[in-house]
């Protein structure tokens, strides 16, 4: 146990108490916290500072996590850089927050946070109620178990009776107590805060099956040291649409996360790609690209944003899918209702570029 | 102290000044700088609710506490109430509250009875046990509790799987889930004695105190013992019989994943008790060790020139003259465990804080939520404050 991991689970434990520190002094005065109506405070503030801070998960092998270097690399840190790269041409100025689920929204809600890319789930209790708003769906996402593959366990509800291991503060939890009810499963639970512990008491027998969207089972399974040990079970009892969320009342900023996104699976849908996208930019024939790509019309100006924002995005990510086919691929995941919806069963789609 | 005071001098006072609305008046001077000072803060209080108050309207979070009536659907592992995941917030912090005092209650007996015996050790004559206890104390109280509390809660964890889980006495198991024990089938017959011997400390009590009066009377000292078993044991046994002596017992048995029926000590809450106690009793041990080094010398010898054996002399002579130096140190020790019990997040022992964070999450109320669990550790902590306070003006030295 380094000293690195400890301090952060102080900070996460702490940071609930800072996020309502924060919600109290922040705002220099009562009006300052109104969003201006032409412009966009937030984007302005991480204009100014000269870099963006996303908040991350704390370490989940294909969506977040430092590499042998210390860089972090993942799907959601690419939704980072991504953002980065359309608002300064420049993917590399982002300052990473690793955030545990208990402390993912206070960070965001108290500005600690400009962005939160954290495999979030987005329903309608955390859409209204937490000040945030969910900006799109990057990944569509349902809750599934791993059981070691010694015990024979074949579906979830042979689990009776079993102690299941998860994350509080999640809708996991909550998904995992429905479920148990409907199906008339007695669990006990055991509750752990970081996601490298919970694995941990998994990894070592302390629970007999560990639960959560079954994209975190696939990392937390290509990470272990024999995922042939581990078992995903077939079922999966949830809908877990994840996305990036940002913080409610700058509808500017919020535009320009949500066209981010957009950017990423239209560059797939139009074929566009890391390698082709300064030929594509200068020479594609097709209006809808050029409009997409700056060369027609002033949609990064009615964004907030240099004309060629698109061009710097895909420079930086390449498009969506290569995206998936980067980090989430190699772990085990397929694309399923993440392919574009021109695939049966696809479920990612663009909004016109227009 | 007498009030007779006639001596003319007491009663004199001096000649009263007329006020006068002037910066040279130090009356008027001091009675501004409180209007400035308390006016500062009001101020500055004032514009940090009025600014929350906005900034939530602004963010559209909700506030108040309405949500403590709601469904929680969050899992509990363990629960001293019946709890359910369609259990309220309310019910379902109340649990953590519990598992909260669970701990700080247990904790700090077993840390008391342990830093005492520590404390003692390290008086010791006999070098090697001295020695122990000192290198005990200085290591523990080196290292932080987190780390502690991680390493015991690994160690457990590589306690074996339930299938091979040791087995030291018929119906004891011991595995990674914990310490599995056979517990009785819980009835109103139990409950009946568990309030007879709750009297039976009461009826003791009482008999002790008035013994001590007689003997006080006589100077004859009285055997108070046989009594006590009666009330403590006897009565008891009385109401157990009473209730229709139930004699169930549940035994924990292998099924399925895990063990059913008995009582478990989970490995959370054990790896938290064990690193709270261990590392609160090398605290207690310097105290314990510093009270009785400030008893006088001479009162060691006095009681052994009176021919008191050593053990008499250290439970009747020393310890109580200690304790008027381990009271006040001792406090701030027990405040600690109980605060310091809610690193239990670190290891997943579901406490008020553990709770309240998933509720704060879940609900996106942090300023209530913090506000709980705050108002709770005020609560526990200015309990055990009052107490102790109480406690030590019994035992301070009565000045005659």
């Amino acid at each position: 146990m380094t000293m690195q991991p400890m301090r952060r689970r102080m900070l996460g434990f702490l940071g609930g108490v800072l996020g309502a520190v924060a919600v109290t002094s922040l705002g220099a005065g009562p009006a300052a916290a109104q969003a201006p109506a032409a412009g966009s405070s937030i984007l302005d503030a991480i204009k100014a500072r000269g870099t963006l801070v996303c908040g991350v998960n704390t370490g989940l092998a294909g969506f977040a996590q430092p590499d042998s270097q210390g860089v972090w690399r993942g799907f959601d840190v690419e939704y980072c850089r991504a953002v980065a790269a359309a608002i300064f041409g420049d993917p590399s100025k982002v300052r990473y927050v690793p955030t545990t689920a208990q402390s993912r929204f206070t960070a965001l809600q108290s500005g600690e946070v400009d962005l939160l890319a954290r495999n979030t789930t987005w329903t309608l209790s955390r859409d209204t109620s937490l000040g945030l708003d969910f900006v799109g769906v990057n990944f569509y996402d349902g809750q599934g178990f791993m059981v070691k593959t010694s015990t024979g366990v074949k579906t979830a509800k042979e689990l009776q009776g079993a102690t299941i291991c998860v994350q509080p503060g999640t809708t996991t939890e909550q998904n995992l107590t429905d479920w148990a009810r409907a199906n008339n499963v007695r669990f006990t639970p055991v509750v752990i805060e970081r996601v490298e512990e919970v694995v941990g008491a998994y990894a070592s027998g302390r629970c007999d099956a560990y639960t959560t969207d079954v994209s975190g089972l696939a990392s937390t399974r290509s990470s272990q040291p024999n995922p042939a040990e581990h078992t995903i079970l077939p079922d999966v009892i949830s809908k877990e649409p994840l996305g990036p969320l940002v913080r409610h009342g700058d509808q500017r900023y919020a535009d320009l996360i949500r066209w981010v996104h957009f950017a990423l699976v239209g560059a797939e849908e139009m074929g566009i790609t890391q390698a082709n996208v300064a030929e594509k930019a200068g020479n594609d024939p097709r209006p809808d690209v050029q409009r997409m790509l700056g060369k027609n019309g002033e949609l990064g100006q009615m964004l907030g944003v240099s004309p060629n924002w698109a061009v710097n995005v895909i420079k930086a990510t390449g498009n969506y899918g290569e995206i998936f086919a980067r980090h989430l691929q190699p772990i085990g995941i397929q694309r399923g209702p993440n392919a574009l919806w021109t695939t049966p069963g696809g479920l990612q789609y663009a909004m016109p570029f227009r | 102290m007498s009030q007779t005071a006639t001596d003319p001098r007491h009663l004199r006072t001096p000649p009263k000044k007329r006020l006068r609305l002037s910066w040279a008046d130090e009356r008027v001077r001091a009675v501004i700088w409180q209007l400035l000072i308390v006016g500062a803060v009001v101020a500055v209080v004032w514009w940090l609710v009025r600014n929350t108050q906005h900034n939530l309207e602004v963010r559209r979070i909700a506030t108040g506490f309405g949500f403590l009536q709601r469904e929680a659907g969050l899992p509990i592992g363990e629960s001293l109430i019946e709890y359910t995941p369609a259990s309220t917030y309310l019910r379902a912090l109340t649990v953590g509250v519990l598992n909260t005092l669970k701990v700080a209650v247990i904790g700090i007996v077993l840390a008391t009875i342990f830093g005492t015996l520590i404390g003692i050790a390290r008086l010791s004559k006999n070098w090697l046990l001295a020695k122990i206890a000192a290198v005990y104390v200085e290591v523990i109280r080196d290292i932080p509790l987190l780390l502690q509390l991680l390493f015991w809660y690994t160690i457990l964890q590589g306690l074996p799987a339930p299938r091979q889980a040791l087995n030291p006495v018929a119906g004891v198991f011991l595995s990674n889930r914990g310490l599995k024990l056979p517990f009785l089938d819980w009835e109103a017959g139990h409950s009946w004695a568990l309030l007879a011997f709750v009297a039976g400390c009461f009826f003791t009590w009482l008999y002790a105190k008035a013994m001590r009066r007689k003997q006080f009377a006589d100077g004859q000292p009285r055997r108070v013992w046989p009594a006590a078993i009666g009330f403590l044991i006897g009565l008891p046994v009385l109401a157990w019989i009473a209730g229709g002596a139930p004699t169930g017992v549940t035994w924990p048995a292998l099924r399925g994943f895990n063990f059913q029926g008995g009582m478990t000590v989970s490995p959370e809450y054990f790896a938290l008790l064990i690193g709270l106690v261990t590392y609160t009793a090398g605290f207690i041990a310097e105290i314990v060790r510093a009270g009785i080094l400030a008893v006088p010398h001479g009162q060691w010898e006095a009681a052994q020139a009176l021919g008191l054996r050593p053990g008499v002399v250290l439970r009747q002579i020393v310890l109580p003259q200690a304790l008027r130096v381990i009271v006040p140190p001792m406090t701030s020790q027990y405040l600690n465990l109980t605060k310091n019990s809610s690193l239990a997040v670190a290891i997943g022992y579901q406490d008020i804080v553990s709770i309240a964070n998933t509720t704060l999450n879940q609900t996106g109320q942090a300023i209530e939520g913090i506000a709980i669990i705050m108002l709770v550790y005020l609560t526990i902590s200015l309990s055990i404050s009052l107490f102790m306070n109480w406690y030590n003006n019994r035992i301070a030295l009565v000045e005659r």
